[in-house]
C-alpha cells in the first residue's frame, strides 16, 4: 500500500498546488516542496533494516502492491519496488526538490499550474519506476510526458513551441511503437497460454523467440533509444533542453532520460533475452557512436545549454554500451553513472540557468571571464564540468570505469573505443570552462554571485557527487540484488555470447 | 420476347440520374442545384421501386418512402440555407459561396 | 608512528577544502598559513615516519593502511589503502618537503594576486593528489591521484586565466596527458580482466604466475601503462605540453612540472617493475625512447631564450635520464636521480622565479645580464642548481645520480654502450645549455634594472634547496668517495639489488666526469666570443628554428590530429542527423502545399470529384 502512497503524494501535491497559486504564488512552491519531503520520508524507511545478503534471490523486493485494474483484459495495478527502482525514485524525488528550489525565482507566471505539471511529471516517473504491469507502465510513461510538454511549451524560452512539439512527437511516436509491442507481447502470450495478461512476471516466463520476438523487442528498443537518447534518434534532446526552463531541463536530463535506461534494464533485456543478445552488437555500436557524436557536437556548440545537452548524449552512450554487455559489473556501472549523471548534469543545468538569469544569454561568445565576476558560480560550474568529464574521485568516473571494466570482459574492442571517447569529453569540457569562465570579459559588468539558496543547492549536489565518487559501495549494495535478478543468466545458458561476472 | 418490365424503368432512372448530375455540375444557380439533387433522388427512388418489383420484395417500396422523406427534409434544409445565403451574398451563385477555400488558389 | 600515515595526504586535502569553502572571506595571512601549514605538518609527519622507518622498518619493509573499501563487487574489489614501502616513502618525503618549501616560497611570490586563496586551494589539492598517487596500493586508486594531479596541473597552468594563451597551454597540457592516460586506463582494464585484481602487489605476483617472460600480454599491459607514464612525464612523443605549461606561476612549475608530477611516470614503472621485467622489449623501447628524448630536449634547450622554457626542456631531458635508468632496470638509480632532480630543479625554478620577481617578470635571458652582483642570493642558488643540473663532479648532487645512471646503463648487455654514449652526449649538452643561461643572465652588462627585495619566505626555501642540491648526492656515492649506499640500501627491499655494479672502466668513469666540464668550457668559449648573443639577434636558420620549436612535434600534431578534429567539429556542428529528421517535416509541408491547391471552396467542383471518385470505385469493384 505504501507504493500507492508514493504515487498519490506527488499527484495530490500537484493537484493542491494548482489552485493554491491563485491565493499566493509562494503556496505552490511550499506545497510541492513539502509533498516531496513527505515522499522522501516515505521512501527512506523502505530500505531500513534490509540487509543486502537477505535481498538476493526471489525475496529481493522491498515492497509490492497488486490490485486488479481492468480484469477483463488482464490488466492489473501492479507496483513493485526493488533496490534499483528505490535508487532511481530517490534520485527522482531529490532532483524534484532541487527543481522546485531552482524555480523559486525563475518561474513567476502561472506558478500553480507550473508546479502541478512538475509534480505530475515526477509522479509519472515514479510510476514508471514502480509499475510492473506493462499496460500500467505504458500509462505512466505517457503520464510523465504530457505535463513535461506543458512545462516546455508554456514556460520555455524563445522557440519553446517548436521544441515542445518536437519533444512530444518523438516521445509519443516512439511510445506508440512500444504500445504496439506491449499489445503484441500480451496477445502472443494469450495465444500460447490462453490467458490475456500484462503482468511482467507472467510475460517473463514466456519469452517470444525468432523473428517475431525480435520485432516485438525492437518496439521497446526503439522507444527507449529515443528516450535515452541515442544516435540517431537524439535530435529532440538538444532542442528541448535548450528551450525548456531550468527546472524542465533538470528533470529531463536527470530523471526522464533515466527512465529509458531503466526500461532497457527492466523490460527490453529480461523480456527478450535472445533477441537482446542478437541486437547487442548494434546497440553497443550505437552507444559508441553516441559517445563520439555527442562529444564532437558538444565541442562545436556556441550555446552552453546545448553543449551540456550534447554531452548528455555522449554519457548516455556509455549507459547503452554498458547495458548491452549483460555484465553484472557493467550494470552496476550503469546504475552509478545514471545517478551521477543525474546529479552532475542537473547541477550543470542549474548553473547554466543561473548564468542565463544574470546575462540573459546562453551564448558562449558573450560569456568569458565569468570567474572574475562570479567566482562562486564559476567554481561550482567548473567543478561539475570536471565531474561530468569523468574526473576520478567523483561519481561519474566510478560509473564509467565499471562500465568499461564490464564491457572489456565481454567486448574489448567496444570498451577500448568507448574509453577513447573520454578524450573528446575532455576537449569539450575544457573548452566550456575556457569559454564560459576563463578568459577576459568582453564588457564590464557586475552581477550578484550565487546567493545562499543557490550555494546551498550546489554544495549539496557537490557533496553527493563526491560521496558517490569515493564511497559508492552503499549504492552498489542496494542495486546489486535487483540487478542480479535482471541479468539474463538463467534462461540463456545456451547462448555463446553470454558471460557474466568475468 | 424480351421482358422489358424492369429494364425500361432502370434505364429511365439512369437517364434521370445523369440529368440531375449534369445539372448539379453545370448550373451555378442554387435553385437549380437543389432541383438537380431532387431529380437524382427521384432516380434513386425509382430504382428502388423497380428493384422491389423485379424481386417481388416490399423493401423497395419501403426504401422509396425513406427517400421521399429524405428528399423532403433535404429540400427544407436546402431552401433555408439558400434563403440565408441570398440575404448574405445577395446572389444565388454557388461559386460565390467559397469562403471555405484555401487562402490562395 | 606509521599509523599517522593517513594524515599525510589528508592534511593538504583538508587545507584545500577549508580554503575552498572559506578562502573568499579569510585574510591573506590566514590563507597562507592554512595552505603552508597543512603541507608543513604533513611534511613533519612524513619525516617522522621516515626517521622511524630508518631504525624500525617493518620486517617486510611494507606498511599498509586500509582506509575503506572503495568498490567491492564480485570479481572486482578495490580498496582505498595506503601502501608505504621504501619507494613510496622516498616519494612522499620529497613531495611533502619540497612541496612545503614551494608553498612557503609561494606565500611571498604570489602576494597581492587576486586569486591568492584559489592558488593555495589548487596547490594543496595537488599535493594531496600527488600523495594519493604515490601511496595508493591499488592501481585504480593511483589513477585517481594520477588524474587528480593532471587536473590540478591544468588549473594551475591556466591560473592566470585572463590571457587566452594560458588557457590554451592549460588545455593542451591536460588533453595531451589525457590521451596518454586513456592508454593507461585501457592497460588497467586489461590487467583487471586478465589478472582479476588491481591491487598492485597481488596483481604483480599473479602476473609472474600466469604470464611467461616475454609473453604478449605483459608486453601489452606494460606498454599501455608506459604510454600513460610517457604522457605524464612529458617524454617523446608526448613532450610537447611541458614547455607550454610554463605559462603557470613559477612555483607551480617548480613543484608540478619539475619536482613531482612529471616524475610520476618513472614512479609508475618502478612501482610495477615486476610487470615490466616480464616485457623485455618494452624495457628496450623505454631506454631507446629515453635516449631520443634526452638528446632532443637537450638540443631544444640549447636555443631557447625564455629561461623557463630552458628549464622545461631540461626537465624533459632529465626525466629522460630517469627513463634511461628504468629501461635498463636500474630502479634505484632512477629513484636517486628523481630525488636529486626534484631538489635541484625545484631550486632552479624557484631561483628563476626569484629573478623574475626582481625584473618585472622578465623571462627572456637576453634581456637579463650582470645580475651576479645585483641579486647575489638568486645568483648563488641558481648557480648551485645549475652545477647540479650540469652534473659538475663532487660539488653537486646531480653528478652522483647521473653517474649512477650512466654506470648502470654501461653494463646493460644489449645496447648498453650505445645508450651510455647518448647519455654522455646529453650530459655534455646539458652542461652547455645551462652554463649558457648562467653566463647570459648573471655576467656581462646589466640590461634590465632590478627592483624590490627578498623577504625571508623567499630566502629560506632557496637556501635550504641549495644546501640540498649540494648535499643529497652524498647519500649514494661511488666507491672512491666513500661508497655510501644509503639509497640503494633503502630501496633494496622494494626493487631488489639491481643497479649496483663493480666500478666501470676507468676511462668510461672518467669521461662521465669530464663531459660536464667540457660542456661548461664550450659554453664559456662561445659566451666569450659573443656567439650566443649574436645568435639570438641573427635571423635563425632552418635547423635553429626546428630546434627552437622542439623539433616540430606541435606542427605535426596540428596537421594529423587538431585539424581533422576541428574539420569534423565544423562539419557536424549543426547536427546532420537533425537535418534528416527536419527533412521529414519539410516533406510534410511540401505535400501540404501541393494538396491545398485542391481546396477551392466551390461546391460544384467538390461534387465533380465525388462523382469521379464514385465512378472509379464502382469501376474497380466491377472490373477487379
Amino acid at each position: 500500500m505504501i507504493l500507492v502512497w508514493l504515487l498519490v503524494v506527488p499527484f495530490l501535491g500537484g493537484l493542491l498546488a494548482w489552485p493554491s497559486g491563485r491565493v499566493h504564488p509562494v503556496l505552490p512552491r511550499v506545497i510541492s516542496f513539502a509533498a516531496l519531503l513527505l515522499e522522501l520520508g516515505l521512501l527512506l524507511p523502505l530500505l531500513h533494516g534490509t540487509a543486502p545478503a537477505s535481498l538476493i534471490a526471489p525475496g529481493h523486493w522491498l515492497a509490492t502492491f497488486n490490485a486488479p485494474w481492468i480484469p477483463a483484459f488482464g490488466i492489473s495495478f501492479r507496483l513493485d519496488l526493488d533496490g534499483l527502482s528505490w535508487l532511481l525514485i530517490v534520485l527522482t524525488v531529490v532532483i524534484g526538490l532541487f527543481s522546485v528550489v531552482v524555480s523559486w525565482r525563475e518561474i513567476d507566471e502561472n506558478v500553480g499550474f507550473f508546479h502541478a505539471n512538475l509534480m505530475w511529471s515526477l509522479a509519472g516517473s515514479i510510476g514508471v519506476f514502480l509499475a510492473l504491469d506493462l499496460f500500467l507502465f505504458f500509462f505512466f510513461w505517457e503520464v510523465m510526458l504530457v505535463p513535461m510538454y506543458f512545462v516546455i511549451a508554456i514556460w520555455g524560452h524563445e522557440n519553446r513551441r517548436r521544441a515542445a512539439i518536437k519533444f512530444f512527437l518523438f516521445t509519443q511516436g516512439s511510445g506508440l511503437l512500444m504500445l504496439l509491442s506491449i499489445l503484441a507481447l500480451a496477445f502472443l502470450h494469450d495465444q500460447q497460454t490462453g490467458t490475456l495478461t500484462f503482468d511482467y512476471f507472467k510475460l517473463l516466463e514466456n519469452q517470444p523467440t525468432g523473428t517475431f520476438g525480435y520485432l516485438i523487442m525492437l518496439g521497446f528498443f526503439i522507444a527507449f533509444l529515443v528516450k535515452l537518447p541515442s544516435f540517431p534518434v537524439h535530435t529532440w534532446l538538444p532542442e528541448t533542453h535548450t528551450e525548456a526552463p531550468t527546472a524542465g531541463s533538470v528533470i529531463l536530463a536527470s530523471i526522464l532520460l533515466k527512465t529509458a535506461a531503466y526500461g532497457l534494464l527492466r523490460f527490453a533485456v529480461p523480456l527478450f533475452v535472445a533477441a537482446s543478445h542478437q541486437i547487442a552488437p548494434i546497440a553497443m555500436g550505437l552507444g559508441v557512436i553516441s559517445i563520439f557524436y555527442g562529444a564532437i557536437l558538444a565541442y562545436g556548440q556556441n550555446d552552453l545549454k546545448k553543449l551540456v545537452a550534447y554531452s548528455s548524449i555522449s554519457h548516455m552512450g556509455f549507459v547503452l554500451v554498458g547495458i548491452y554487455t549483460f555484465n553484472a559489473i557493467a550494470w552496476q556501472g550503469v546504475v552509478i553513472l545514471m545517478i551521477a549523471h543525474g546529479i552532475s548534469t542537473g547541477a550543470l543545468f542549474i548553473t547554466v540557468g543561473s548564468i542565463q538569469k544574470r546575462l540573459h544569454t546562453r551564448d558562449l561568445g558573450q560569456m568569458g571571464g565569468l570567474w572574475t565576476d562570479l567566482p562562486r558560480l564559476s567554481s561550482f560550474g567548473a567543478f561539475f564540468i570536471l565531474a561530468s568529464m569523468g574526473l576520478p574521485g567523483l561519481g561519474n568516473f566510478v560509473g564509467e570505469f565499471l562500465i568499461l571494466r564490464g564491457a572489456y570482459a565481454v567486448a574489448p574492442t567496444a570498451a577500448i573505443i568507448a574509453a577513447i571517447g573520454l578524450i573528446p569529453a575532455a576537449l569539450y569540457s575544457l573548452i566550456a570552462i575556457q569559454r564560459a569562465f576563463h578568459g577576459e570579459a568582453s564588457t564590464t559588468r557586475s552581477f550578484p554571485d550565487f546567493g545562499l539558496r543557490e550555494t546551498a543547492m550546489m554544495l549539496a549536489l557537490g557533496a553527493a557527487i563526491i560521496a558517490l565518487g569515493i564511497y559508492p559501495q552503499p549504492v552498489l549494495n542496494v542495486a546489486a540484488p535487483g540487478l542480479a535478478n535482471l541479468t539474463p543468466t538463467n534462461t540463456t545458458a545456451a547462448l555463446p555470447v553470454m558471460r557474466t561476472g568475468t | 420476347m424480351v421482358d422489358l418490365s424492369w429494364q425500361v424503368p432502370t434505364a429511365l432512372a439512369s437517364v434521370l440520374f445523369i440529368i440531375g448530375l449534369l445539372g448539379l455540375l453545370a448550373r451555378r444557380s442554387l435553385v437549380f442545384v437543389l432541383m438537380s439533387i431532387e431529380i437524382m433522388l427521384n432516380a434513386v427512388a425509382l430504382l428502388f421501386v423497380t428493384a422491389g418489383m423485379r424481386w417481388g420484395s416490399p423493401d423497395g417500396q419501403i426504401m422509396f418512402i425513406f427517400v421521399i422523406n429524405l428528399a423532403g427534409a433535404e429540400i427544407a434544409l436546402g431552401l433555408i440555407l439558400l434563403l440565408r445565403l441570398r440575404t448574405r451574398l445577395t446572389t444565388l451563385d454557388s461559386d460565390a459561396a467559397n469562403l471555405l477555400r484555401d487562402v490562395q488558389v | 608512528m606509521n599509523n599517522l600515515l593517513w594524515l599525510v595526504p589528508t592534511l593538504p586535502l583538508l587545507g584545500a577544502l577549508l580554503l575552498g569553502l572559506f578562502g573568499a572571506v579569510l585574510p591573506a595571512w590566514c590563507t597562507a598559513l592554512i595552505g603552508t601549514a597543512s603541507v608543513g605538518i604533513a611534511a613533519i609527519i612524513a619525516s617522522s615516519i621516515g626517521i622511524h622507518w630508518y631504525g624500525n622498518a617493518p620486517a617486510s619493509h611494507v606498511f599498509v593502511q586500509d582506509l575503506w573499501s572503495w568498490i567491492d563487487l564480485p570479481h572486482l574489489s578495490i580498496g582505498l589503502s595506503l601502501y608505504l614501502d621504501p619507494v613510496s616513502l622516498l616519494m612522499m618525503l620529497v613531495i611533502t618537503t619540497v612541496g612545503f618549501l614551494i608553498h612557503l616560497f609561494s606565500t611571498e611570490y604570489m602576494a597581492g594576486d587576486e586569486g591568492y586563496s584559489r592558488y593555495f586551494v589548487y596547490l594543496n589539492l595537488f599535493v594531496a593528489a600527488m600523495l594519493l598517487l604515490v601511496l595508493a596500493s591499488d592501481l585504480l586508486v593511483m589513477f585517481v591521484g594520477w588524474e587528480g594531479v593532471g587536473v590540478c596541473s591544468y588549473l594551475l597552468v591556466g591560473f592566470w586565466f585572463h590571457k587566452p594563451a594560458n588557457g590554451y597551454a592549460a588545455r593542451k597540457s591536460f588533453v595531451v596527458t589525457r590521451i596518454a592516460d586513456i592508454a593507461m586506463l585501457v592497460g588497467i582494464l586489461l590487467l583487471a580482466v586478465k589478472l582479476g585484481t588491481l591491487s598492485i602487489q597481488p596483481m604483480l605476483a599473479r602476473a609472474v604466475e600466469v604470464w611467461p617472460h616475454g609473453d604478449v600480454w605483459p608486453s601489452l599491459a606494460a606498454g599501455l601503462l608506459l604510454i600513460g607514464g610517457l604522457g605524464k612525464s612529458a617524454q617523446v612523443p608526448f613532450q610537447t605540453w611541458l614547455p607550454d605549461a610554463m605559462a603557470g606561476p613559477t612555483p607551480v612549475s617548480a613543484l608540478i612540472h619539475a619536482a613531482t608530477m612529471v616524475t610520476a611516470g618513472v614512479y609508475l614503472i618502478v612501482r610495477t617493475h615486476v610487470l615490466f621485467l616480464l616485457a623485455p622489449d618494452v624495457l628496450m623501447a623505454i631506454s631507446i625512447g629515453a635516449a631520443i628524448t634526452l638528446l632532443l630536449a637537450a638540443l631544444a634547450a640549447l636555443v631557447q631564450s625564455d629561461i623557463k622554457r630552458v628549464l622545461a626542456y631540461s626537465t624533459i631531458s632529465q626525466i629522460g635520464y630517469m627513463f634511461l635508468a628504468v629501461g635498463v632496470g636500474a630502479w634505484s638509480a632512477a629513484m636517486f636521480h628523481f630525488l636529486t632532480h626534484a631538489v635541484f630543479k625545484a631550486l632552479l625554478f624557484l631561483s628563476a622565479g626569484a629573478i623574475a620577481m626582481r625584473l618585472h617578470h622578465e623571462q627572456n635571458i637576453f634581456k637579463m645580464g650582470g645580475l651576479r652582483n645585483k641579486i647575489p642570493l638568486a645568483f648563488w642558488s641558481f648557480l648551485i642548481g645549475s652545477a647540479s643540473l650540469a652534473a659538475l663532479p663532487v660539488v653537486s648532487a646531480g653528478s652522483f645520480s647521473k653517474e649512477m645512471i650512466l654506470g648502470s646503463v654501461w653494463f646493460d648487455p644489449t645496447i648498453g654502450p650505445l645508450l651510455w654514449g647518448a647519455g654522455l652526449l646529453g650530459a655534455l649538452i646539458t652542461a652547455t645549455y645551462i652554463s649558457r643561461v648562467v653566463f647570459l643572465v648573471f655576467f656581462g652588462p646589466v640590461r634590465t634594472e632590478v627592483s624590490g627585495r627578498y623577504g625571508v619566505r623567499i630566502a629560506v626555501p632557496l637556501i635550504v634547496l641549495a644546501a640540498g642540491s649540494m648535499l643529497v648526492g652524498w647519500l649514494e656515492t661511488p666507491g672512491f668517495l666513500g661508497g655510501n649506499r644509503m639509497v640503494t640500501v633503502l630501496l633494496r627491499p622494494a626493487v631488489g639489488a639491481v643497479g649496483i655494479h663493480p666500478a666501470m672502466d676507468i676511462l668510461a668513469d672518467a669521461s662521465g666526469y669530464i663531459a660536464p666540464l667540457l660542456g661548461v668550457a664550450i659554453a664559456f668559449t662561445l659566451y666569450r666570443s659573443g656567439y650566443w648573443q649574436r645568435a639570438a639577434t641573427a635571423q635563425p636558420n632552418a635547423l635553429r628554428r626546428l630546434m627552437h620549436s622542439g623539433f616540430g612535434f606541435d606542427a605535426v600534431y596540428d596537421v594529423i590530429l587538431v585539424r581533422p578534429f576541428m574539420a569534423l567539429v565544423r562539419g557536424l556542428r549543426n547536427d546532420p542527423v537533425d537535418l534528416v529528421i527536419t527533412g521529414i517535416s519539410v516533406l510534410a509541408i511540401r505535400l501540404h502545399r501541393a494538396l491545398r491547391r485542391s481546396q477551392v471552396g466551390q461546391v460544384r467542383r467538390y461534387a465533380g470529384w465525388v462523382m469521379v471518385g464514385s465512378i472509379a470505385t464502382v469501376a474497380i469493384l466491377v472490373f477487379a
